[in-house]
């Protein structure tokens, strides 16, 4: 059957309506981000763990981490949150190139927590407060501080990991903007990254006092 | 939604982000862990809710959101049931069901006598009769 004058190039063939597009496409997200969870899962069972079986460790250890930082970087992310928030609506209701604004300064704010994620990684490469053998700093009491350093190593570094590809995905999102690709009828890419970028910023606000707070 | 409810949701998530580092400089002892999760849970809630759509959105996703959450508590307390009791259970020293009953061994004489069968209420010998 021919494309009718009708049929949006964005509808795709096997989808009766642009809703049903729509909603089927949240459905795959959302059990996508299902998966994010338990493998995030895995790593916050870990700390649970080795927290429970060394409570002194992690007390001792979490006071090396600066919750300035941190902290900065909750609301540097909660901003990033809001602005894709930001960036949806304004698509929903066919402001494009405000949407592009707010994608960028999505951007910019995931280009910040990056930053300042490396201030805080090369101070610690630094004076050597790393994971398991490669652990050479002597300023914290107590016996085998780097269990705590392989935790919040592993745990802030695949959230990181989760940072820049949503960076990744937000420039492609950009340039498609830019071509017009999307509008108030279809702006299905953007939603969807927005449900990824805001499961960051979940796990975020649980890895924020877990590792600079509690301890 | 409009811009205004964005605006107030980012609001109270930055408050709670104050609150958080606010209650970490007061000791509760063992309950710090509990208030910073329940203000961590409070922030996702709003995330989840009214960032991600969920409050309006087709209950599905809720479901499944939530799905994987059970899954996830499921997995860690059963996890630390195992971790944080594993040595009581290795501590507990195995009894035998009969006090009185006196254990062989492969050559055919008592491995010990029990505290029991020290008093003489059974001989070894009358056993299995």
């Amino acid at each position: 059957m021919a494309h009718s004058a009708t049929h949006p190039t964005w509808l795709q063939h096997h989808f009766s309506d642009a809703h049903q597009q729509r909603e089927s496409s949240k459905l795959g997200m959302w059990i996508f981000l299902v998966t994010e969870i338990l493998f995030f899962g895995g790593l916050f069972c870990a700390y649970a763990i080795y927290h429970a079986w060394n409570p002194e460790i992690f007390h001792a250890a979490h006071k090396a981490l600066d919750w300035r930082l941190g902290g900065l970087n909750t609301i540097v992310l909660i901003t990033s949150s809001l602005t894709m928030a930001l960036a949806i609506r304004s698509l929903q209701v066919n402001r494009v190139r405000v949407a592009s604004g707010y994608l960028w300064a999505t951007f910019l704010l995931a280009a910040t927590f990056m930053v300042v994620k490396y201030f805080e990684y090369s101070h610690k490469f630094h004076v050597g407060q790393l994971p398991g053998k490669y652990y050479t700093y002597t300023g914290i009491e107590g016996t085998n501080p780097h269990i705590f350093f392989s935790i919040y190593f592993v745990m802030t570094g695949l959230h990181g990991l989760h940072v820049l590809i949503g960076m990744g995905v937000i420039l492609w999102l950009i340039v498609r903007n830019r071509k017009n690709h999307f509008s108030a009828q279809y702006y299905n890419p953007v939603e969807m990254t927005g449900l990824y970028w805001h499961l960051v910023d979940l796990i975020w606000i649980y890895l924020f006092p877990l590792l600079y707070l509690v301890g | 939604m409009p811009i205004r409810n964005y605006l107030m949701v980012a609001l109270a998530l930055l408050v709670l982000t104050v609150i958080t580092v606010g209650v970490a400089q007061v000791d509760f002892g063992p309950w710090n862990l509990v208030v910073a999760m329940l203000v961590a849970t409070a922030k996702g809630t709003l995330v989840a809710l009214f960032f991600m759509h969920l409050f309006y959105d087709n209950k599905l996703y809720g479901a499944f959101f939530s799905g994987a959450l059970v899954f996830l508590g499921v997995f860690v307390i059963i996890t630390m049931f195992d971790t944080m009791r594993r040595d009581d259970l290795y501590m507990e020293v195995g009894r035998p069901i009969r006090e009185a009953a006196v254990i062989y061994g492969d050559d055919g004489m008592p491995l010990k006598k029990n505290s029991h069968a020290d008093h003489g209420d059974h001989d070894p010998a009358e056993e299995g009769h």
